[in-house]
């Protein structure tokens, strides 16, 4: 086939070049493929693709100075930083605030600032209600309003927020922040926050991804050799609580965890603890931890059990009548069958806890919330660019995980089921 | 790019189908009741309307959300002043006009019949509350709180305190709860030495702290013994302790109170009906009826003209309400401009405050 033009082109009954029919057949086959998967490729598309998307966008786009103040975005981008503002740039922003008095838009400018230099809202609102009434020199007229329009720090907050793409919102999100000259700082040590909760909710979900696998592990066991008859039965034990409302019950372990609730009755008529020693396992880290493994638990068991059902119990046999003891037995025979079942519960039970959202809400109190809880309240007090930075690297972790994950274990060694 | 932002928000966005010609949010529990009391069913009955009433923990946190989607599923909500004015400022409230509102029952122009602030460029008062802090009667015995230094004393009142979870309101009560005067709260807040000083008396008590969020929890909390005494918003102190029989006393002194108010989100489904029922329910009968079904303070002057009696036939409602002359010896007014300036900053530190031990 070296020689094409040599050769006399195979041809189809209808005359044409088999290559080219094959190639049709070929395509008609793949659009087909396509169009059976296209529905779903686009409810995927518009409910995950999408949404991420704007997520991210968000998280590094915030117009509410750049649109709104396009004079001074211009003066900006002629004058290089560390350029005075001179009275070309207050000119700017008197000439913006009247458009933004016009068209009421001075309180989402002033938001914007806001997030780079706290305390700088009124000031926009406050000059943009007498805008009318500046007069030139626009430099002495708005000091004269307030002296803050003299300050490096406003004019450096002004530059970074004139720019719609911005990274301020990550700054932010691993506790940094921009100093007057334009360097990065860190934030002053009472509002360090965000690196802590990182690390804390990392942790707690680690913590309750190894409370769950050694809880799991001797139920998926006694679940896999149990006869048919009595596993259903322990299996509907597990699923039941899976089955039940995830509100209904984290409530139900606020009524028995509180500190006016069922457990510490029985401990004080019991007599092990007094009145004044009532135990504090609700709305803390504690209340967190056990909610969350209870609530996680059947997402260790299922994938435990799918797999150890699939070990033949004569290779453990085998091993003992060969003379291994049965912690031998155990730790070289069979733990390691079990892995592709550990690995998948870990990682579902990890990445579950990482997001988790309502029950911190509801049971973890002051120091039991995690940083999905602090999305949460960004996203209440409208700060979503900082919400999206903050779920932005959530996901990047998550994923960086996943790639670890990968790289140790291999995911192809995954077993859900 | 923005057109496509908005349009696949939407589209995730659950839609809420609402089968009722008017939507009020509000902040559920004893308030929400009065509210719907007061307001949405004489309203319902006078105009043949439908009017239903949603609950919410704080109904001016969906806003932003509802508008930026375009899908605003409600027409009014009850938000706090200075979320008022920062919803309003960022242009997602739809304006309203004092000249449309009624005159007070003994002819006043609006204007005039309101008190200073109670009327915005996007807002309407209903009513004056105020953060106190209360205790269950039963259990102090002997002494009792009568200052906001009280609820700091763990050693004459030892036990769990109950505290709203979040900036606005607490610091302004630790700072007075230290001996500092109203009228000087903001002034030391505006310094970091004086916001430290707040958060070390917050300190103070931090581990006997518990943080509650919904109005309903704190006389929840009072009647179920998990705190001594907790701050409260006093209407939700008041119906428990008038309407249900509770135990329960107020301290008037060290509160904040502030105004409430009645606003339109930007593209409301029926905004005309909307301004509508602002208009019927801050009118001077509307200001009267919710006042009498909870102790919050109308903030028309001739809404208090007559006397008013709580919904119950006896009590006075004139010496529980927040603006009541008696009450207001060591009170603060909450001051919007702080908190819309502040608020973020504030909230980041206390929310650092409360999560690093």
């Amino acid at each position: 086939m070296s020689d094409g033009a040599a050769i006399d082109l195979l041809k189809t009954s209808d005359g044409r070049p088999l290559k080219a029919a094959l190639a049709e057949a070929q395509r008609r086959a793949k659009r087909r493929a396509f169009l059976l998967v296209a529905p779903l490729l686009l409810f995927v598309i518009l409910t995950f693709i999408l949404p991420i998307g704007q997520m991210l966008h968000r998280s590094v786009y915030h117009d509410g100075l750049a649109a709104n103040a396009p004079v001074l975005k211009a003066w900006f981008e002629a004058n290089p930083e560390g350029t005075a503002p001179d009275e070309a740039a207050y000119a700017a922003l008197a000439a913006d605030f009247k458009t933004m008095k016009a068209a009421k838009t001075a309180g989402i400018a002033g938001t914007r600032v806001n997030y780079t230099l706290p305390a700088t809202r009124s000031l926009f609102t406050a000059t943009a209600r007498v805008a009318d009434k500046l007069a030139p020199p626009y430099k002495e007229a708005l000091i004269a309003l307030d002296e803050k329009w003299a300050s490096p720090e406003v004019w450096g907050a002004l530059r970074a927020a004139s720019s719609a793409y911005t990274i301020d919102f990550y700054l932010v999100s691993v506790d940094l922040e921009r100093a007057a000259d334009g360097t990065i700082q860190k934030v002053p040590e009472n509002t360090r926050i965000y690196i802590y909760l990182f690390v804390k909710t990392f942790l707690l979900s680690g913590l309750i991804t190894l409370t769950c696998l050694i809880l799991a592990f001797p139920v998926a066991h006694l679940l896999a050799v149990l006869p048919m008859a009595r596993a259903n039965l322990l299996m509907i034990c597990v699923l039941l609580p899976f089955w039940t409302s995830l509100l209904v019950r984290t409530t139900s372990w606020i009524v028995v965890l509180q500190s006016q609730g069922v457990v510490n009755d029985l401990l004080i008529a019991l007599g092990i603890i007094g009145e004044d020693g009532r135990l504090a396992m609700m709305y803390n880290q504690t209340g967190t931890i056990i909610v969350m493994t209870h609530v996680l638990l059947p997402f260790m068991i299922l994938p435990l059990y799918s797999v150890m059902k699939t070990i033949p119990p004569s290779y453990a046999r085998a091993a003992r009548s060969l003379g291994a003891t049965s912690w031998t037995t155990f730790r070289r025979i069979y733990l390691p069958q079990t892995l592709p079942g550990i690995g998948a519960g870990a990682l579902l039970v990890f990445i579950l806890a990482v997001g988790y959202y309502i029950t911190p809400a509801l049971v973890g109190g002051a120091d039991g919330q995690l940083i999905s809880n602090f999305i949460d309240f960004h996203m209440d007090k409208s700060n979503w660019s900082l919400a999206a930075a903050l779920s932005a690297m959530l996901l990047a972790g998550v994923l960086v995980l996943y790639w670890l994950y990968d790289r140790l274990i291999g995911i192809d060694n995954l077993k859900l089921g | 790019m923005k057109k496509l932002l908005i349009l696949s928000t939407a589209l995730s966005a659950v839609a809420f189908s609402a089968s009722a010609d008017l939507t009020v949010m509000s902040w559920g529990g004893a308030y929400g009741a009065a509210q719907t009391e007061a307001h949405v069913k004489p309203w319902s009955a006078a105009t043949g309307n439908v009017a239903v009433m949603l609950d919410s923990d704080n109904p001016a946190q969906p806003i932003k959300a509802m508008v930026e989607a375009g899908n605003v599923t409600i027409d009014v909500a009850s938000v706090e002043y200075a979320d008022a004015i920062r919803l309003c400022d960022e242009g997602l409230l739809e304006t309203i006009d004092i000249a449309t509102l009624p005159a007070g029952s003994d002819g006043t122009a609006a204007a005039d019949d309101f008190l200073p602030g109670a009327v915005t460029d996007c807002g309407v008062s209903t009513d004056i509350w105020a953060n106190v802090y209360a205790y269950d009667n039963s259990k102090l015995t002997g002494t009792v709180p009568t200052l906001a230094s009280d609820f700091f004393d763990l050693a004459a009142f030892p036990g769990k305190r109950g505290l709203r979870k979040g900036a606005k309101g607490n610091l302004e009560f630790a700072l007075m709860g230290d001996g500092v005067a109203p009228a000087d709260v903001y002034a030391m807040l505006a310094t970091p030495e004086g916001l430290d000083r707040a958060f070390a008396k917050l300190d103070t008590i931090k581990d006997d702290v518990v943080w509650w969020e919904a109005g309903a929890q704190p006389p929840q909390l009072l009647a179920d013994g998990e705190v001594v005494m907790t701050t409260a918003y006093n209407g939700r102190i008041f119906g428990a302790a008038i309407g249900e029989g509770k135990p329960f006393q107020i301290v008037w002194d060290g509160q904040v109170y502030e105004n409430e108010m009645y606003v339109v989100p930007k593209g409301a489904p029926n905004k005309d009906m909307a301004m509508e029922f602002i208009a019927y329910a801050t009118s001077t009968e509307g200001l009267r009826a919710q006042a009498m079904q909870i102790s919050y303070g109308p903030a028309r002057k001739s809404a208090m003209l007559e006397e008013l009696v709580y919904k119950d036939g006896t009590t006075v409602m004139a010496s529980h309400l927040p603006t009541a002359e008696a009450n207001l010896t060591n009170a603060l007014l909450s001051s919007f401009e702080f908190w819309v300036d502040k608020d973020a900053e504030l909230n980041e530190r206390f929310n650092a405050w409360l999560a690093t031990n």
